[in-house]
C-alpha cells in the first residue's frame, strides 16, 4: 500500500515536469512529434531507473562512508554521464532495434535536470534502497505520461490558427500551464 | 577590440537574452520565480558559474581534447556550482533552503554547457568573460521580471533582498485578493508563455 501511495505521489501529484520543473528543456524541445515524445519517454524511463539505484548507492557507501558529501553534485553528474555513454554503448551492441528507436535522445539526457532532480530528490528524502529504486522508476513514468500528453495536445494546437506573437513556444508554454492546472485537481489524493 | 566586447556583452542583454530568445535553461525560471528574490538569488548564482566556467573552458580550449569535451566541460562546471553551493550555505543560508535542489541542478542548466560549447570553446578569455557576463545579467534580468509579475499577481508583493517585502498590495487597499493562480506550478508555464508572446511583439532588430 505504501508503494501504491508512492506511486500516485510520483508520478501524479508531485508529477516532476509539471509539479516540480524539471526537465522543461527535453520536455518542450521532443513534444512537437508523438514519435519523438515518446522515444524521449522510454530513454528517460531506463536511464533514470538505472541513474537513481546507482546514485543511492554512491551516496550512501562512498559519499557518506568517507565523509565527502560536498563533492555529490560532481560526482552525481560523471555518474549519470558515463551511465548515459555506457547504455549508450550496451544498447548499440546489443539490442540495436531499442537503440535505433531511442537515437539521439540517450545523449541529451545527460543535461536533463529531471535525471540529477530526481537522484538528489531521492538523497534529500532519505529514502532506503527500495523506496529511491521505486520512486526513480515512478517519477520517470511520471515524466513520460506528462511528455507524451502534452505531446498529443501539442499535435493538434499545431494544426489550430494561433495568433502571431503566440506561435511556438510561446503556446507551448501556455498549454504546458493549462496541463499542469488539470494535474493539480490529484492534489490531496493521498 | 573594445567594439566587439562590448558587443559580446550587450547581446546577452537584449538579443540574445535567455530563456527568451535562447529558449535554454527553462527549468529554474519557471520552478523558483516565485519572488522577485529568488529570482535575482538564482541568477546571481548562475551568473557566478557562467563567468567562471567560460573563462576556465576557453583557457584550456587548446588543451581539451575534442573527443572528451563535454565531460571535461562538465566537471569545470560542476566544480564552480560546488563553490556556489558551499559559499551561500555559508553567507544567505534561507535563500539557500528556498533554491533548494535547484542550486546544485545548475550543472544540468543548459545555458551553463551551452556558452562552453557554443561561445568559450572558441573564443579567447577575455570575450569569454565577457560573453558570460551579458548572458548571466540577461537570465538574471528575465528571472526577476518574471519574479515580479508572479510575486505581484500572485501574493500582492515585492520581495527584492532579505525576506521582507518591499511593497505590499494589502496596504494599498485592503480589498486586495491575490490571484494564487500565479505562484502555483501552471502560473509559471503561462506567465514565461505570455512573457515570450510579448517580447515576441517587439522585433528584434
Amino acid at each position: 500500500m505504501a508503494y501504491f501511495e508512492l506511486a500516485i505521489g510520483c508520478i501524479l501529484i508531485n508529477n516532476i515536469l509539471l509539479a516540480q520543473f524539471l526537465g522543461c528543456c527535453p520536455f518542450l524541445g521532443t513534444s512537437k512529434k508523438m514519435e519523438t515524445a515518446v522515444g524521449m519517454a522510454m530513454a528517460v524511463v531506463f536511464v533514470m531507473s538505472m541513474a537513481g539505484i546507482i546514485t543511492w548507492v554512491v551516496d550512501t557507501y562512498l559519499l557518506k562512508g568517507l565523509d565527502v558529501e560536498y563533492l555529490r553534485t560532481v560526482s552525481f553528474i560523471l555518474v549519470i554521464a558515463s551511465l548515459v555513454q555506457f547504455v549508450e554503448m550496451f544498447l548499440k551492441k546489443s539490442m540495436p532495434a531499442l537503440y535505433a528507436g531511442l537515437g539521439i535522445f540517450l545523449p541529451l539526457i545527460t543535461t536533463n535536470c529531471a535525471v540529477m532532480g530526481a537522484c538528489l530528490l531521492n538523497i534529500s528524502n532519505e529514502y532506503t534502497f527500495v523506496t529511491a529504486t521505486a520512486a526513480s522508476f515512478f517519477y520517470a513514468l511520471g515524466f513520460g505520461l506528462a511528455l507524451i500528453l502534452f505531446a498529443g495536445v501539442r499535435e493538434r494546437v499545431n494544426l489550430a490558427r494561433v495568433p502571431k506573437p503566440l506561435q511556438d513556444t510561446s503556446i507551448g508554454l501556455v498549454t504546458a500551464g493549462i496541463i499542469a492546472l488539470s494535474f493539480t485537481a490529484f492534489k490531496g489524493m493521498v | 577590440m573594445a567594439q566587439s566586447l562590448a558587443k559580446e556583452f550587450t547581446k546577452g542583454l537584449w538579443a540574445e537574452i535567455p530563456p527568451f530568445r535562447l529558449v535554454l535553461g527553462l527549468c529554474p525560471v519557471l520552478a523558483v520565480t516565485k519572488t522577485v528574490e529568488n529570482g535575482i538569488g538564482m541568477g546571481m548564482a548562475t551568473t557566478f558559474v557562467l563567468v567562471f566556467s567560460n573563462l576556465l573552458v576557453s583557457m584550456l580550449r587548446n588543451v581539451i581534447p575534442a573527443k572528451v569535451r563535454i565531460a571535461c566541460y562538465i566537471v569545470i562546471i560542476a566544480t564552480f556550482v560546488t563553490i556556489v553551493e558551499l559559499v551561500m550555505q555559508a553567507f544567505t543560508y534561507p535563500l539557500f533552503l528556498k533554491l533548494g535542489i535547484f542550486i546544485p541542478l545548475i550543472v544540468v542548466n543548459c545555458i551553463v554547457l551551452g556558452r562552453a560549447e557554443a561561445f568559450a570553446s572558441k573564443n579567447n578569455p577575455i570575450m569569454a568573460i565577457a560573453d558570460g557576463l551579458g548572458i548571466g545579467i540577461g537570465f538574471t534580468l528575465s528571472l526577476s521580471v518574471l519574479g515580479a509579475v508572479r510575486e505581484f499577481l500572485g501574493a500582492g508583493t515585492i520581495t527584492i533582498w532579505g525576506g521582507t517585502p518591499v511593497f505590499d498590495m494589502a496596504t494599498v487597499s485592503s480589498s486586495f485578493q491575490p490571484f494564487s493562480f500565479m505562484v502555483e506550478a501552471p502560473g509559471a508555464f503561462v506567465g514565461l508563455g505570455l512573457l515570450l508572446a510579448i517580447m515576441n511583439l517587439i522585433p528584434s532588430k
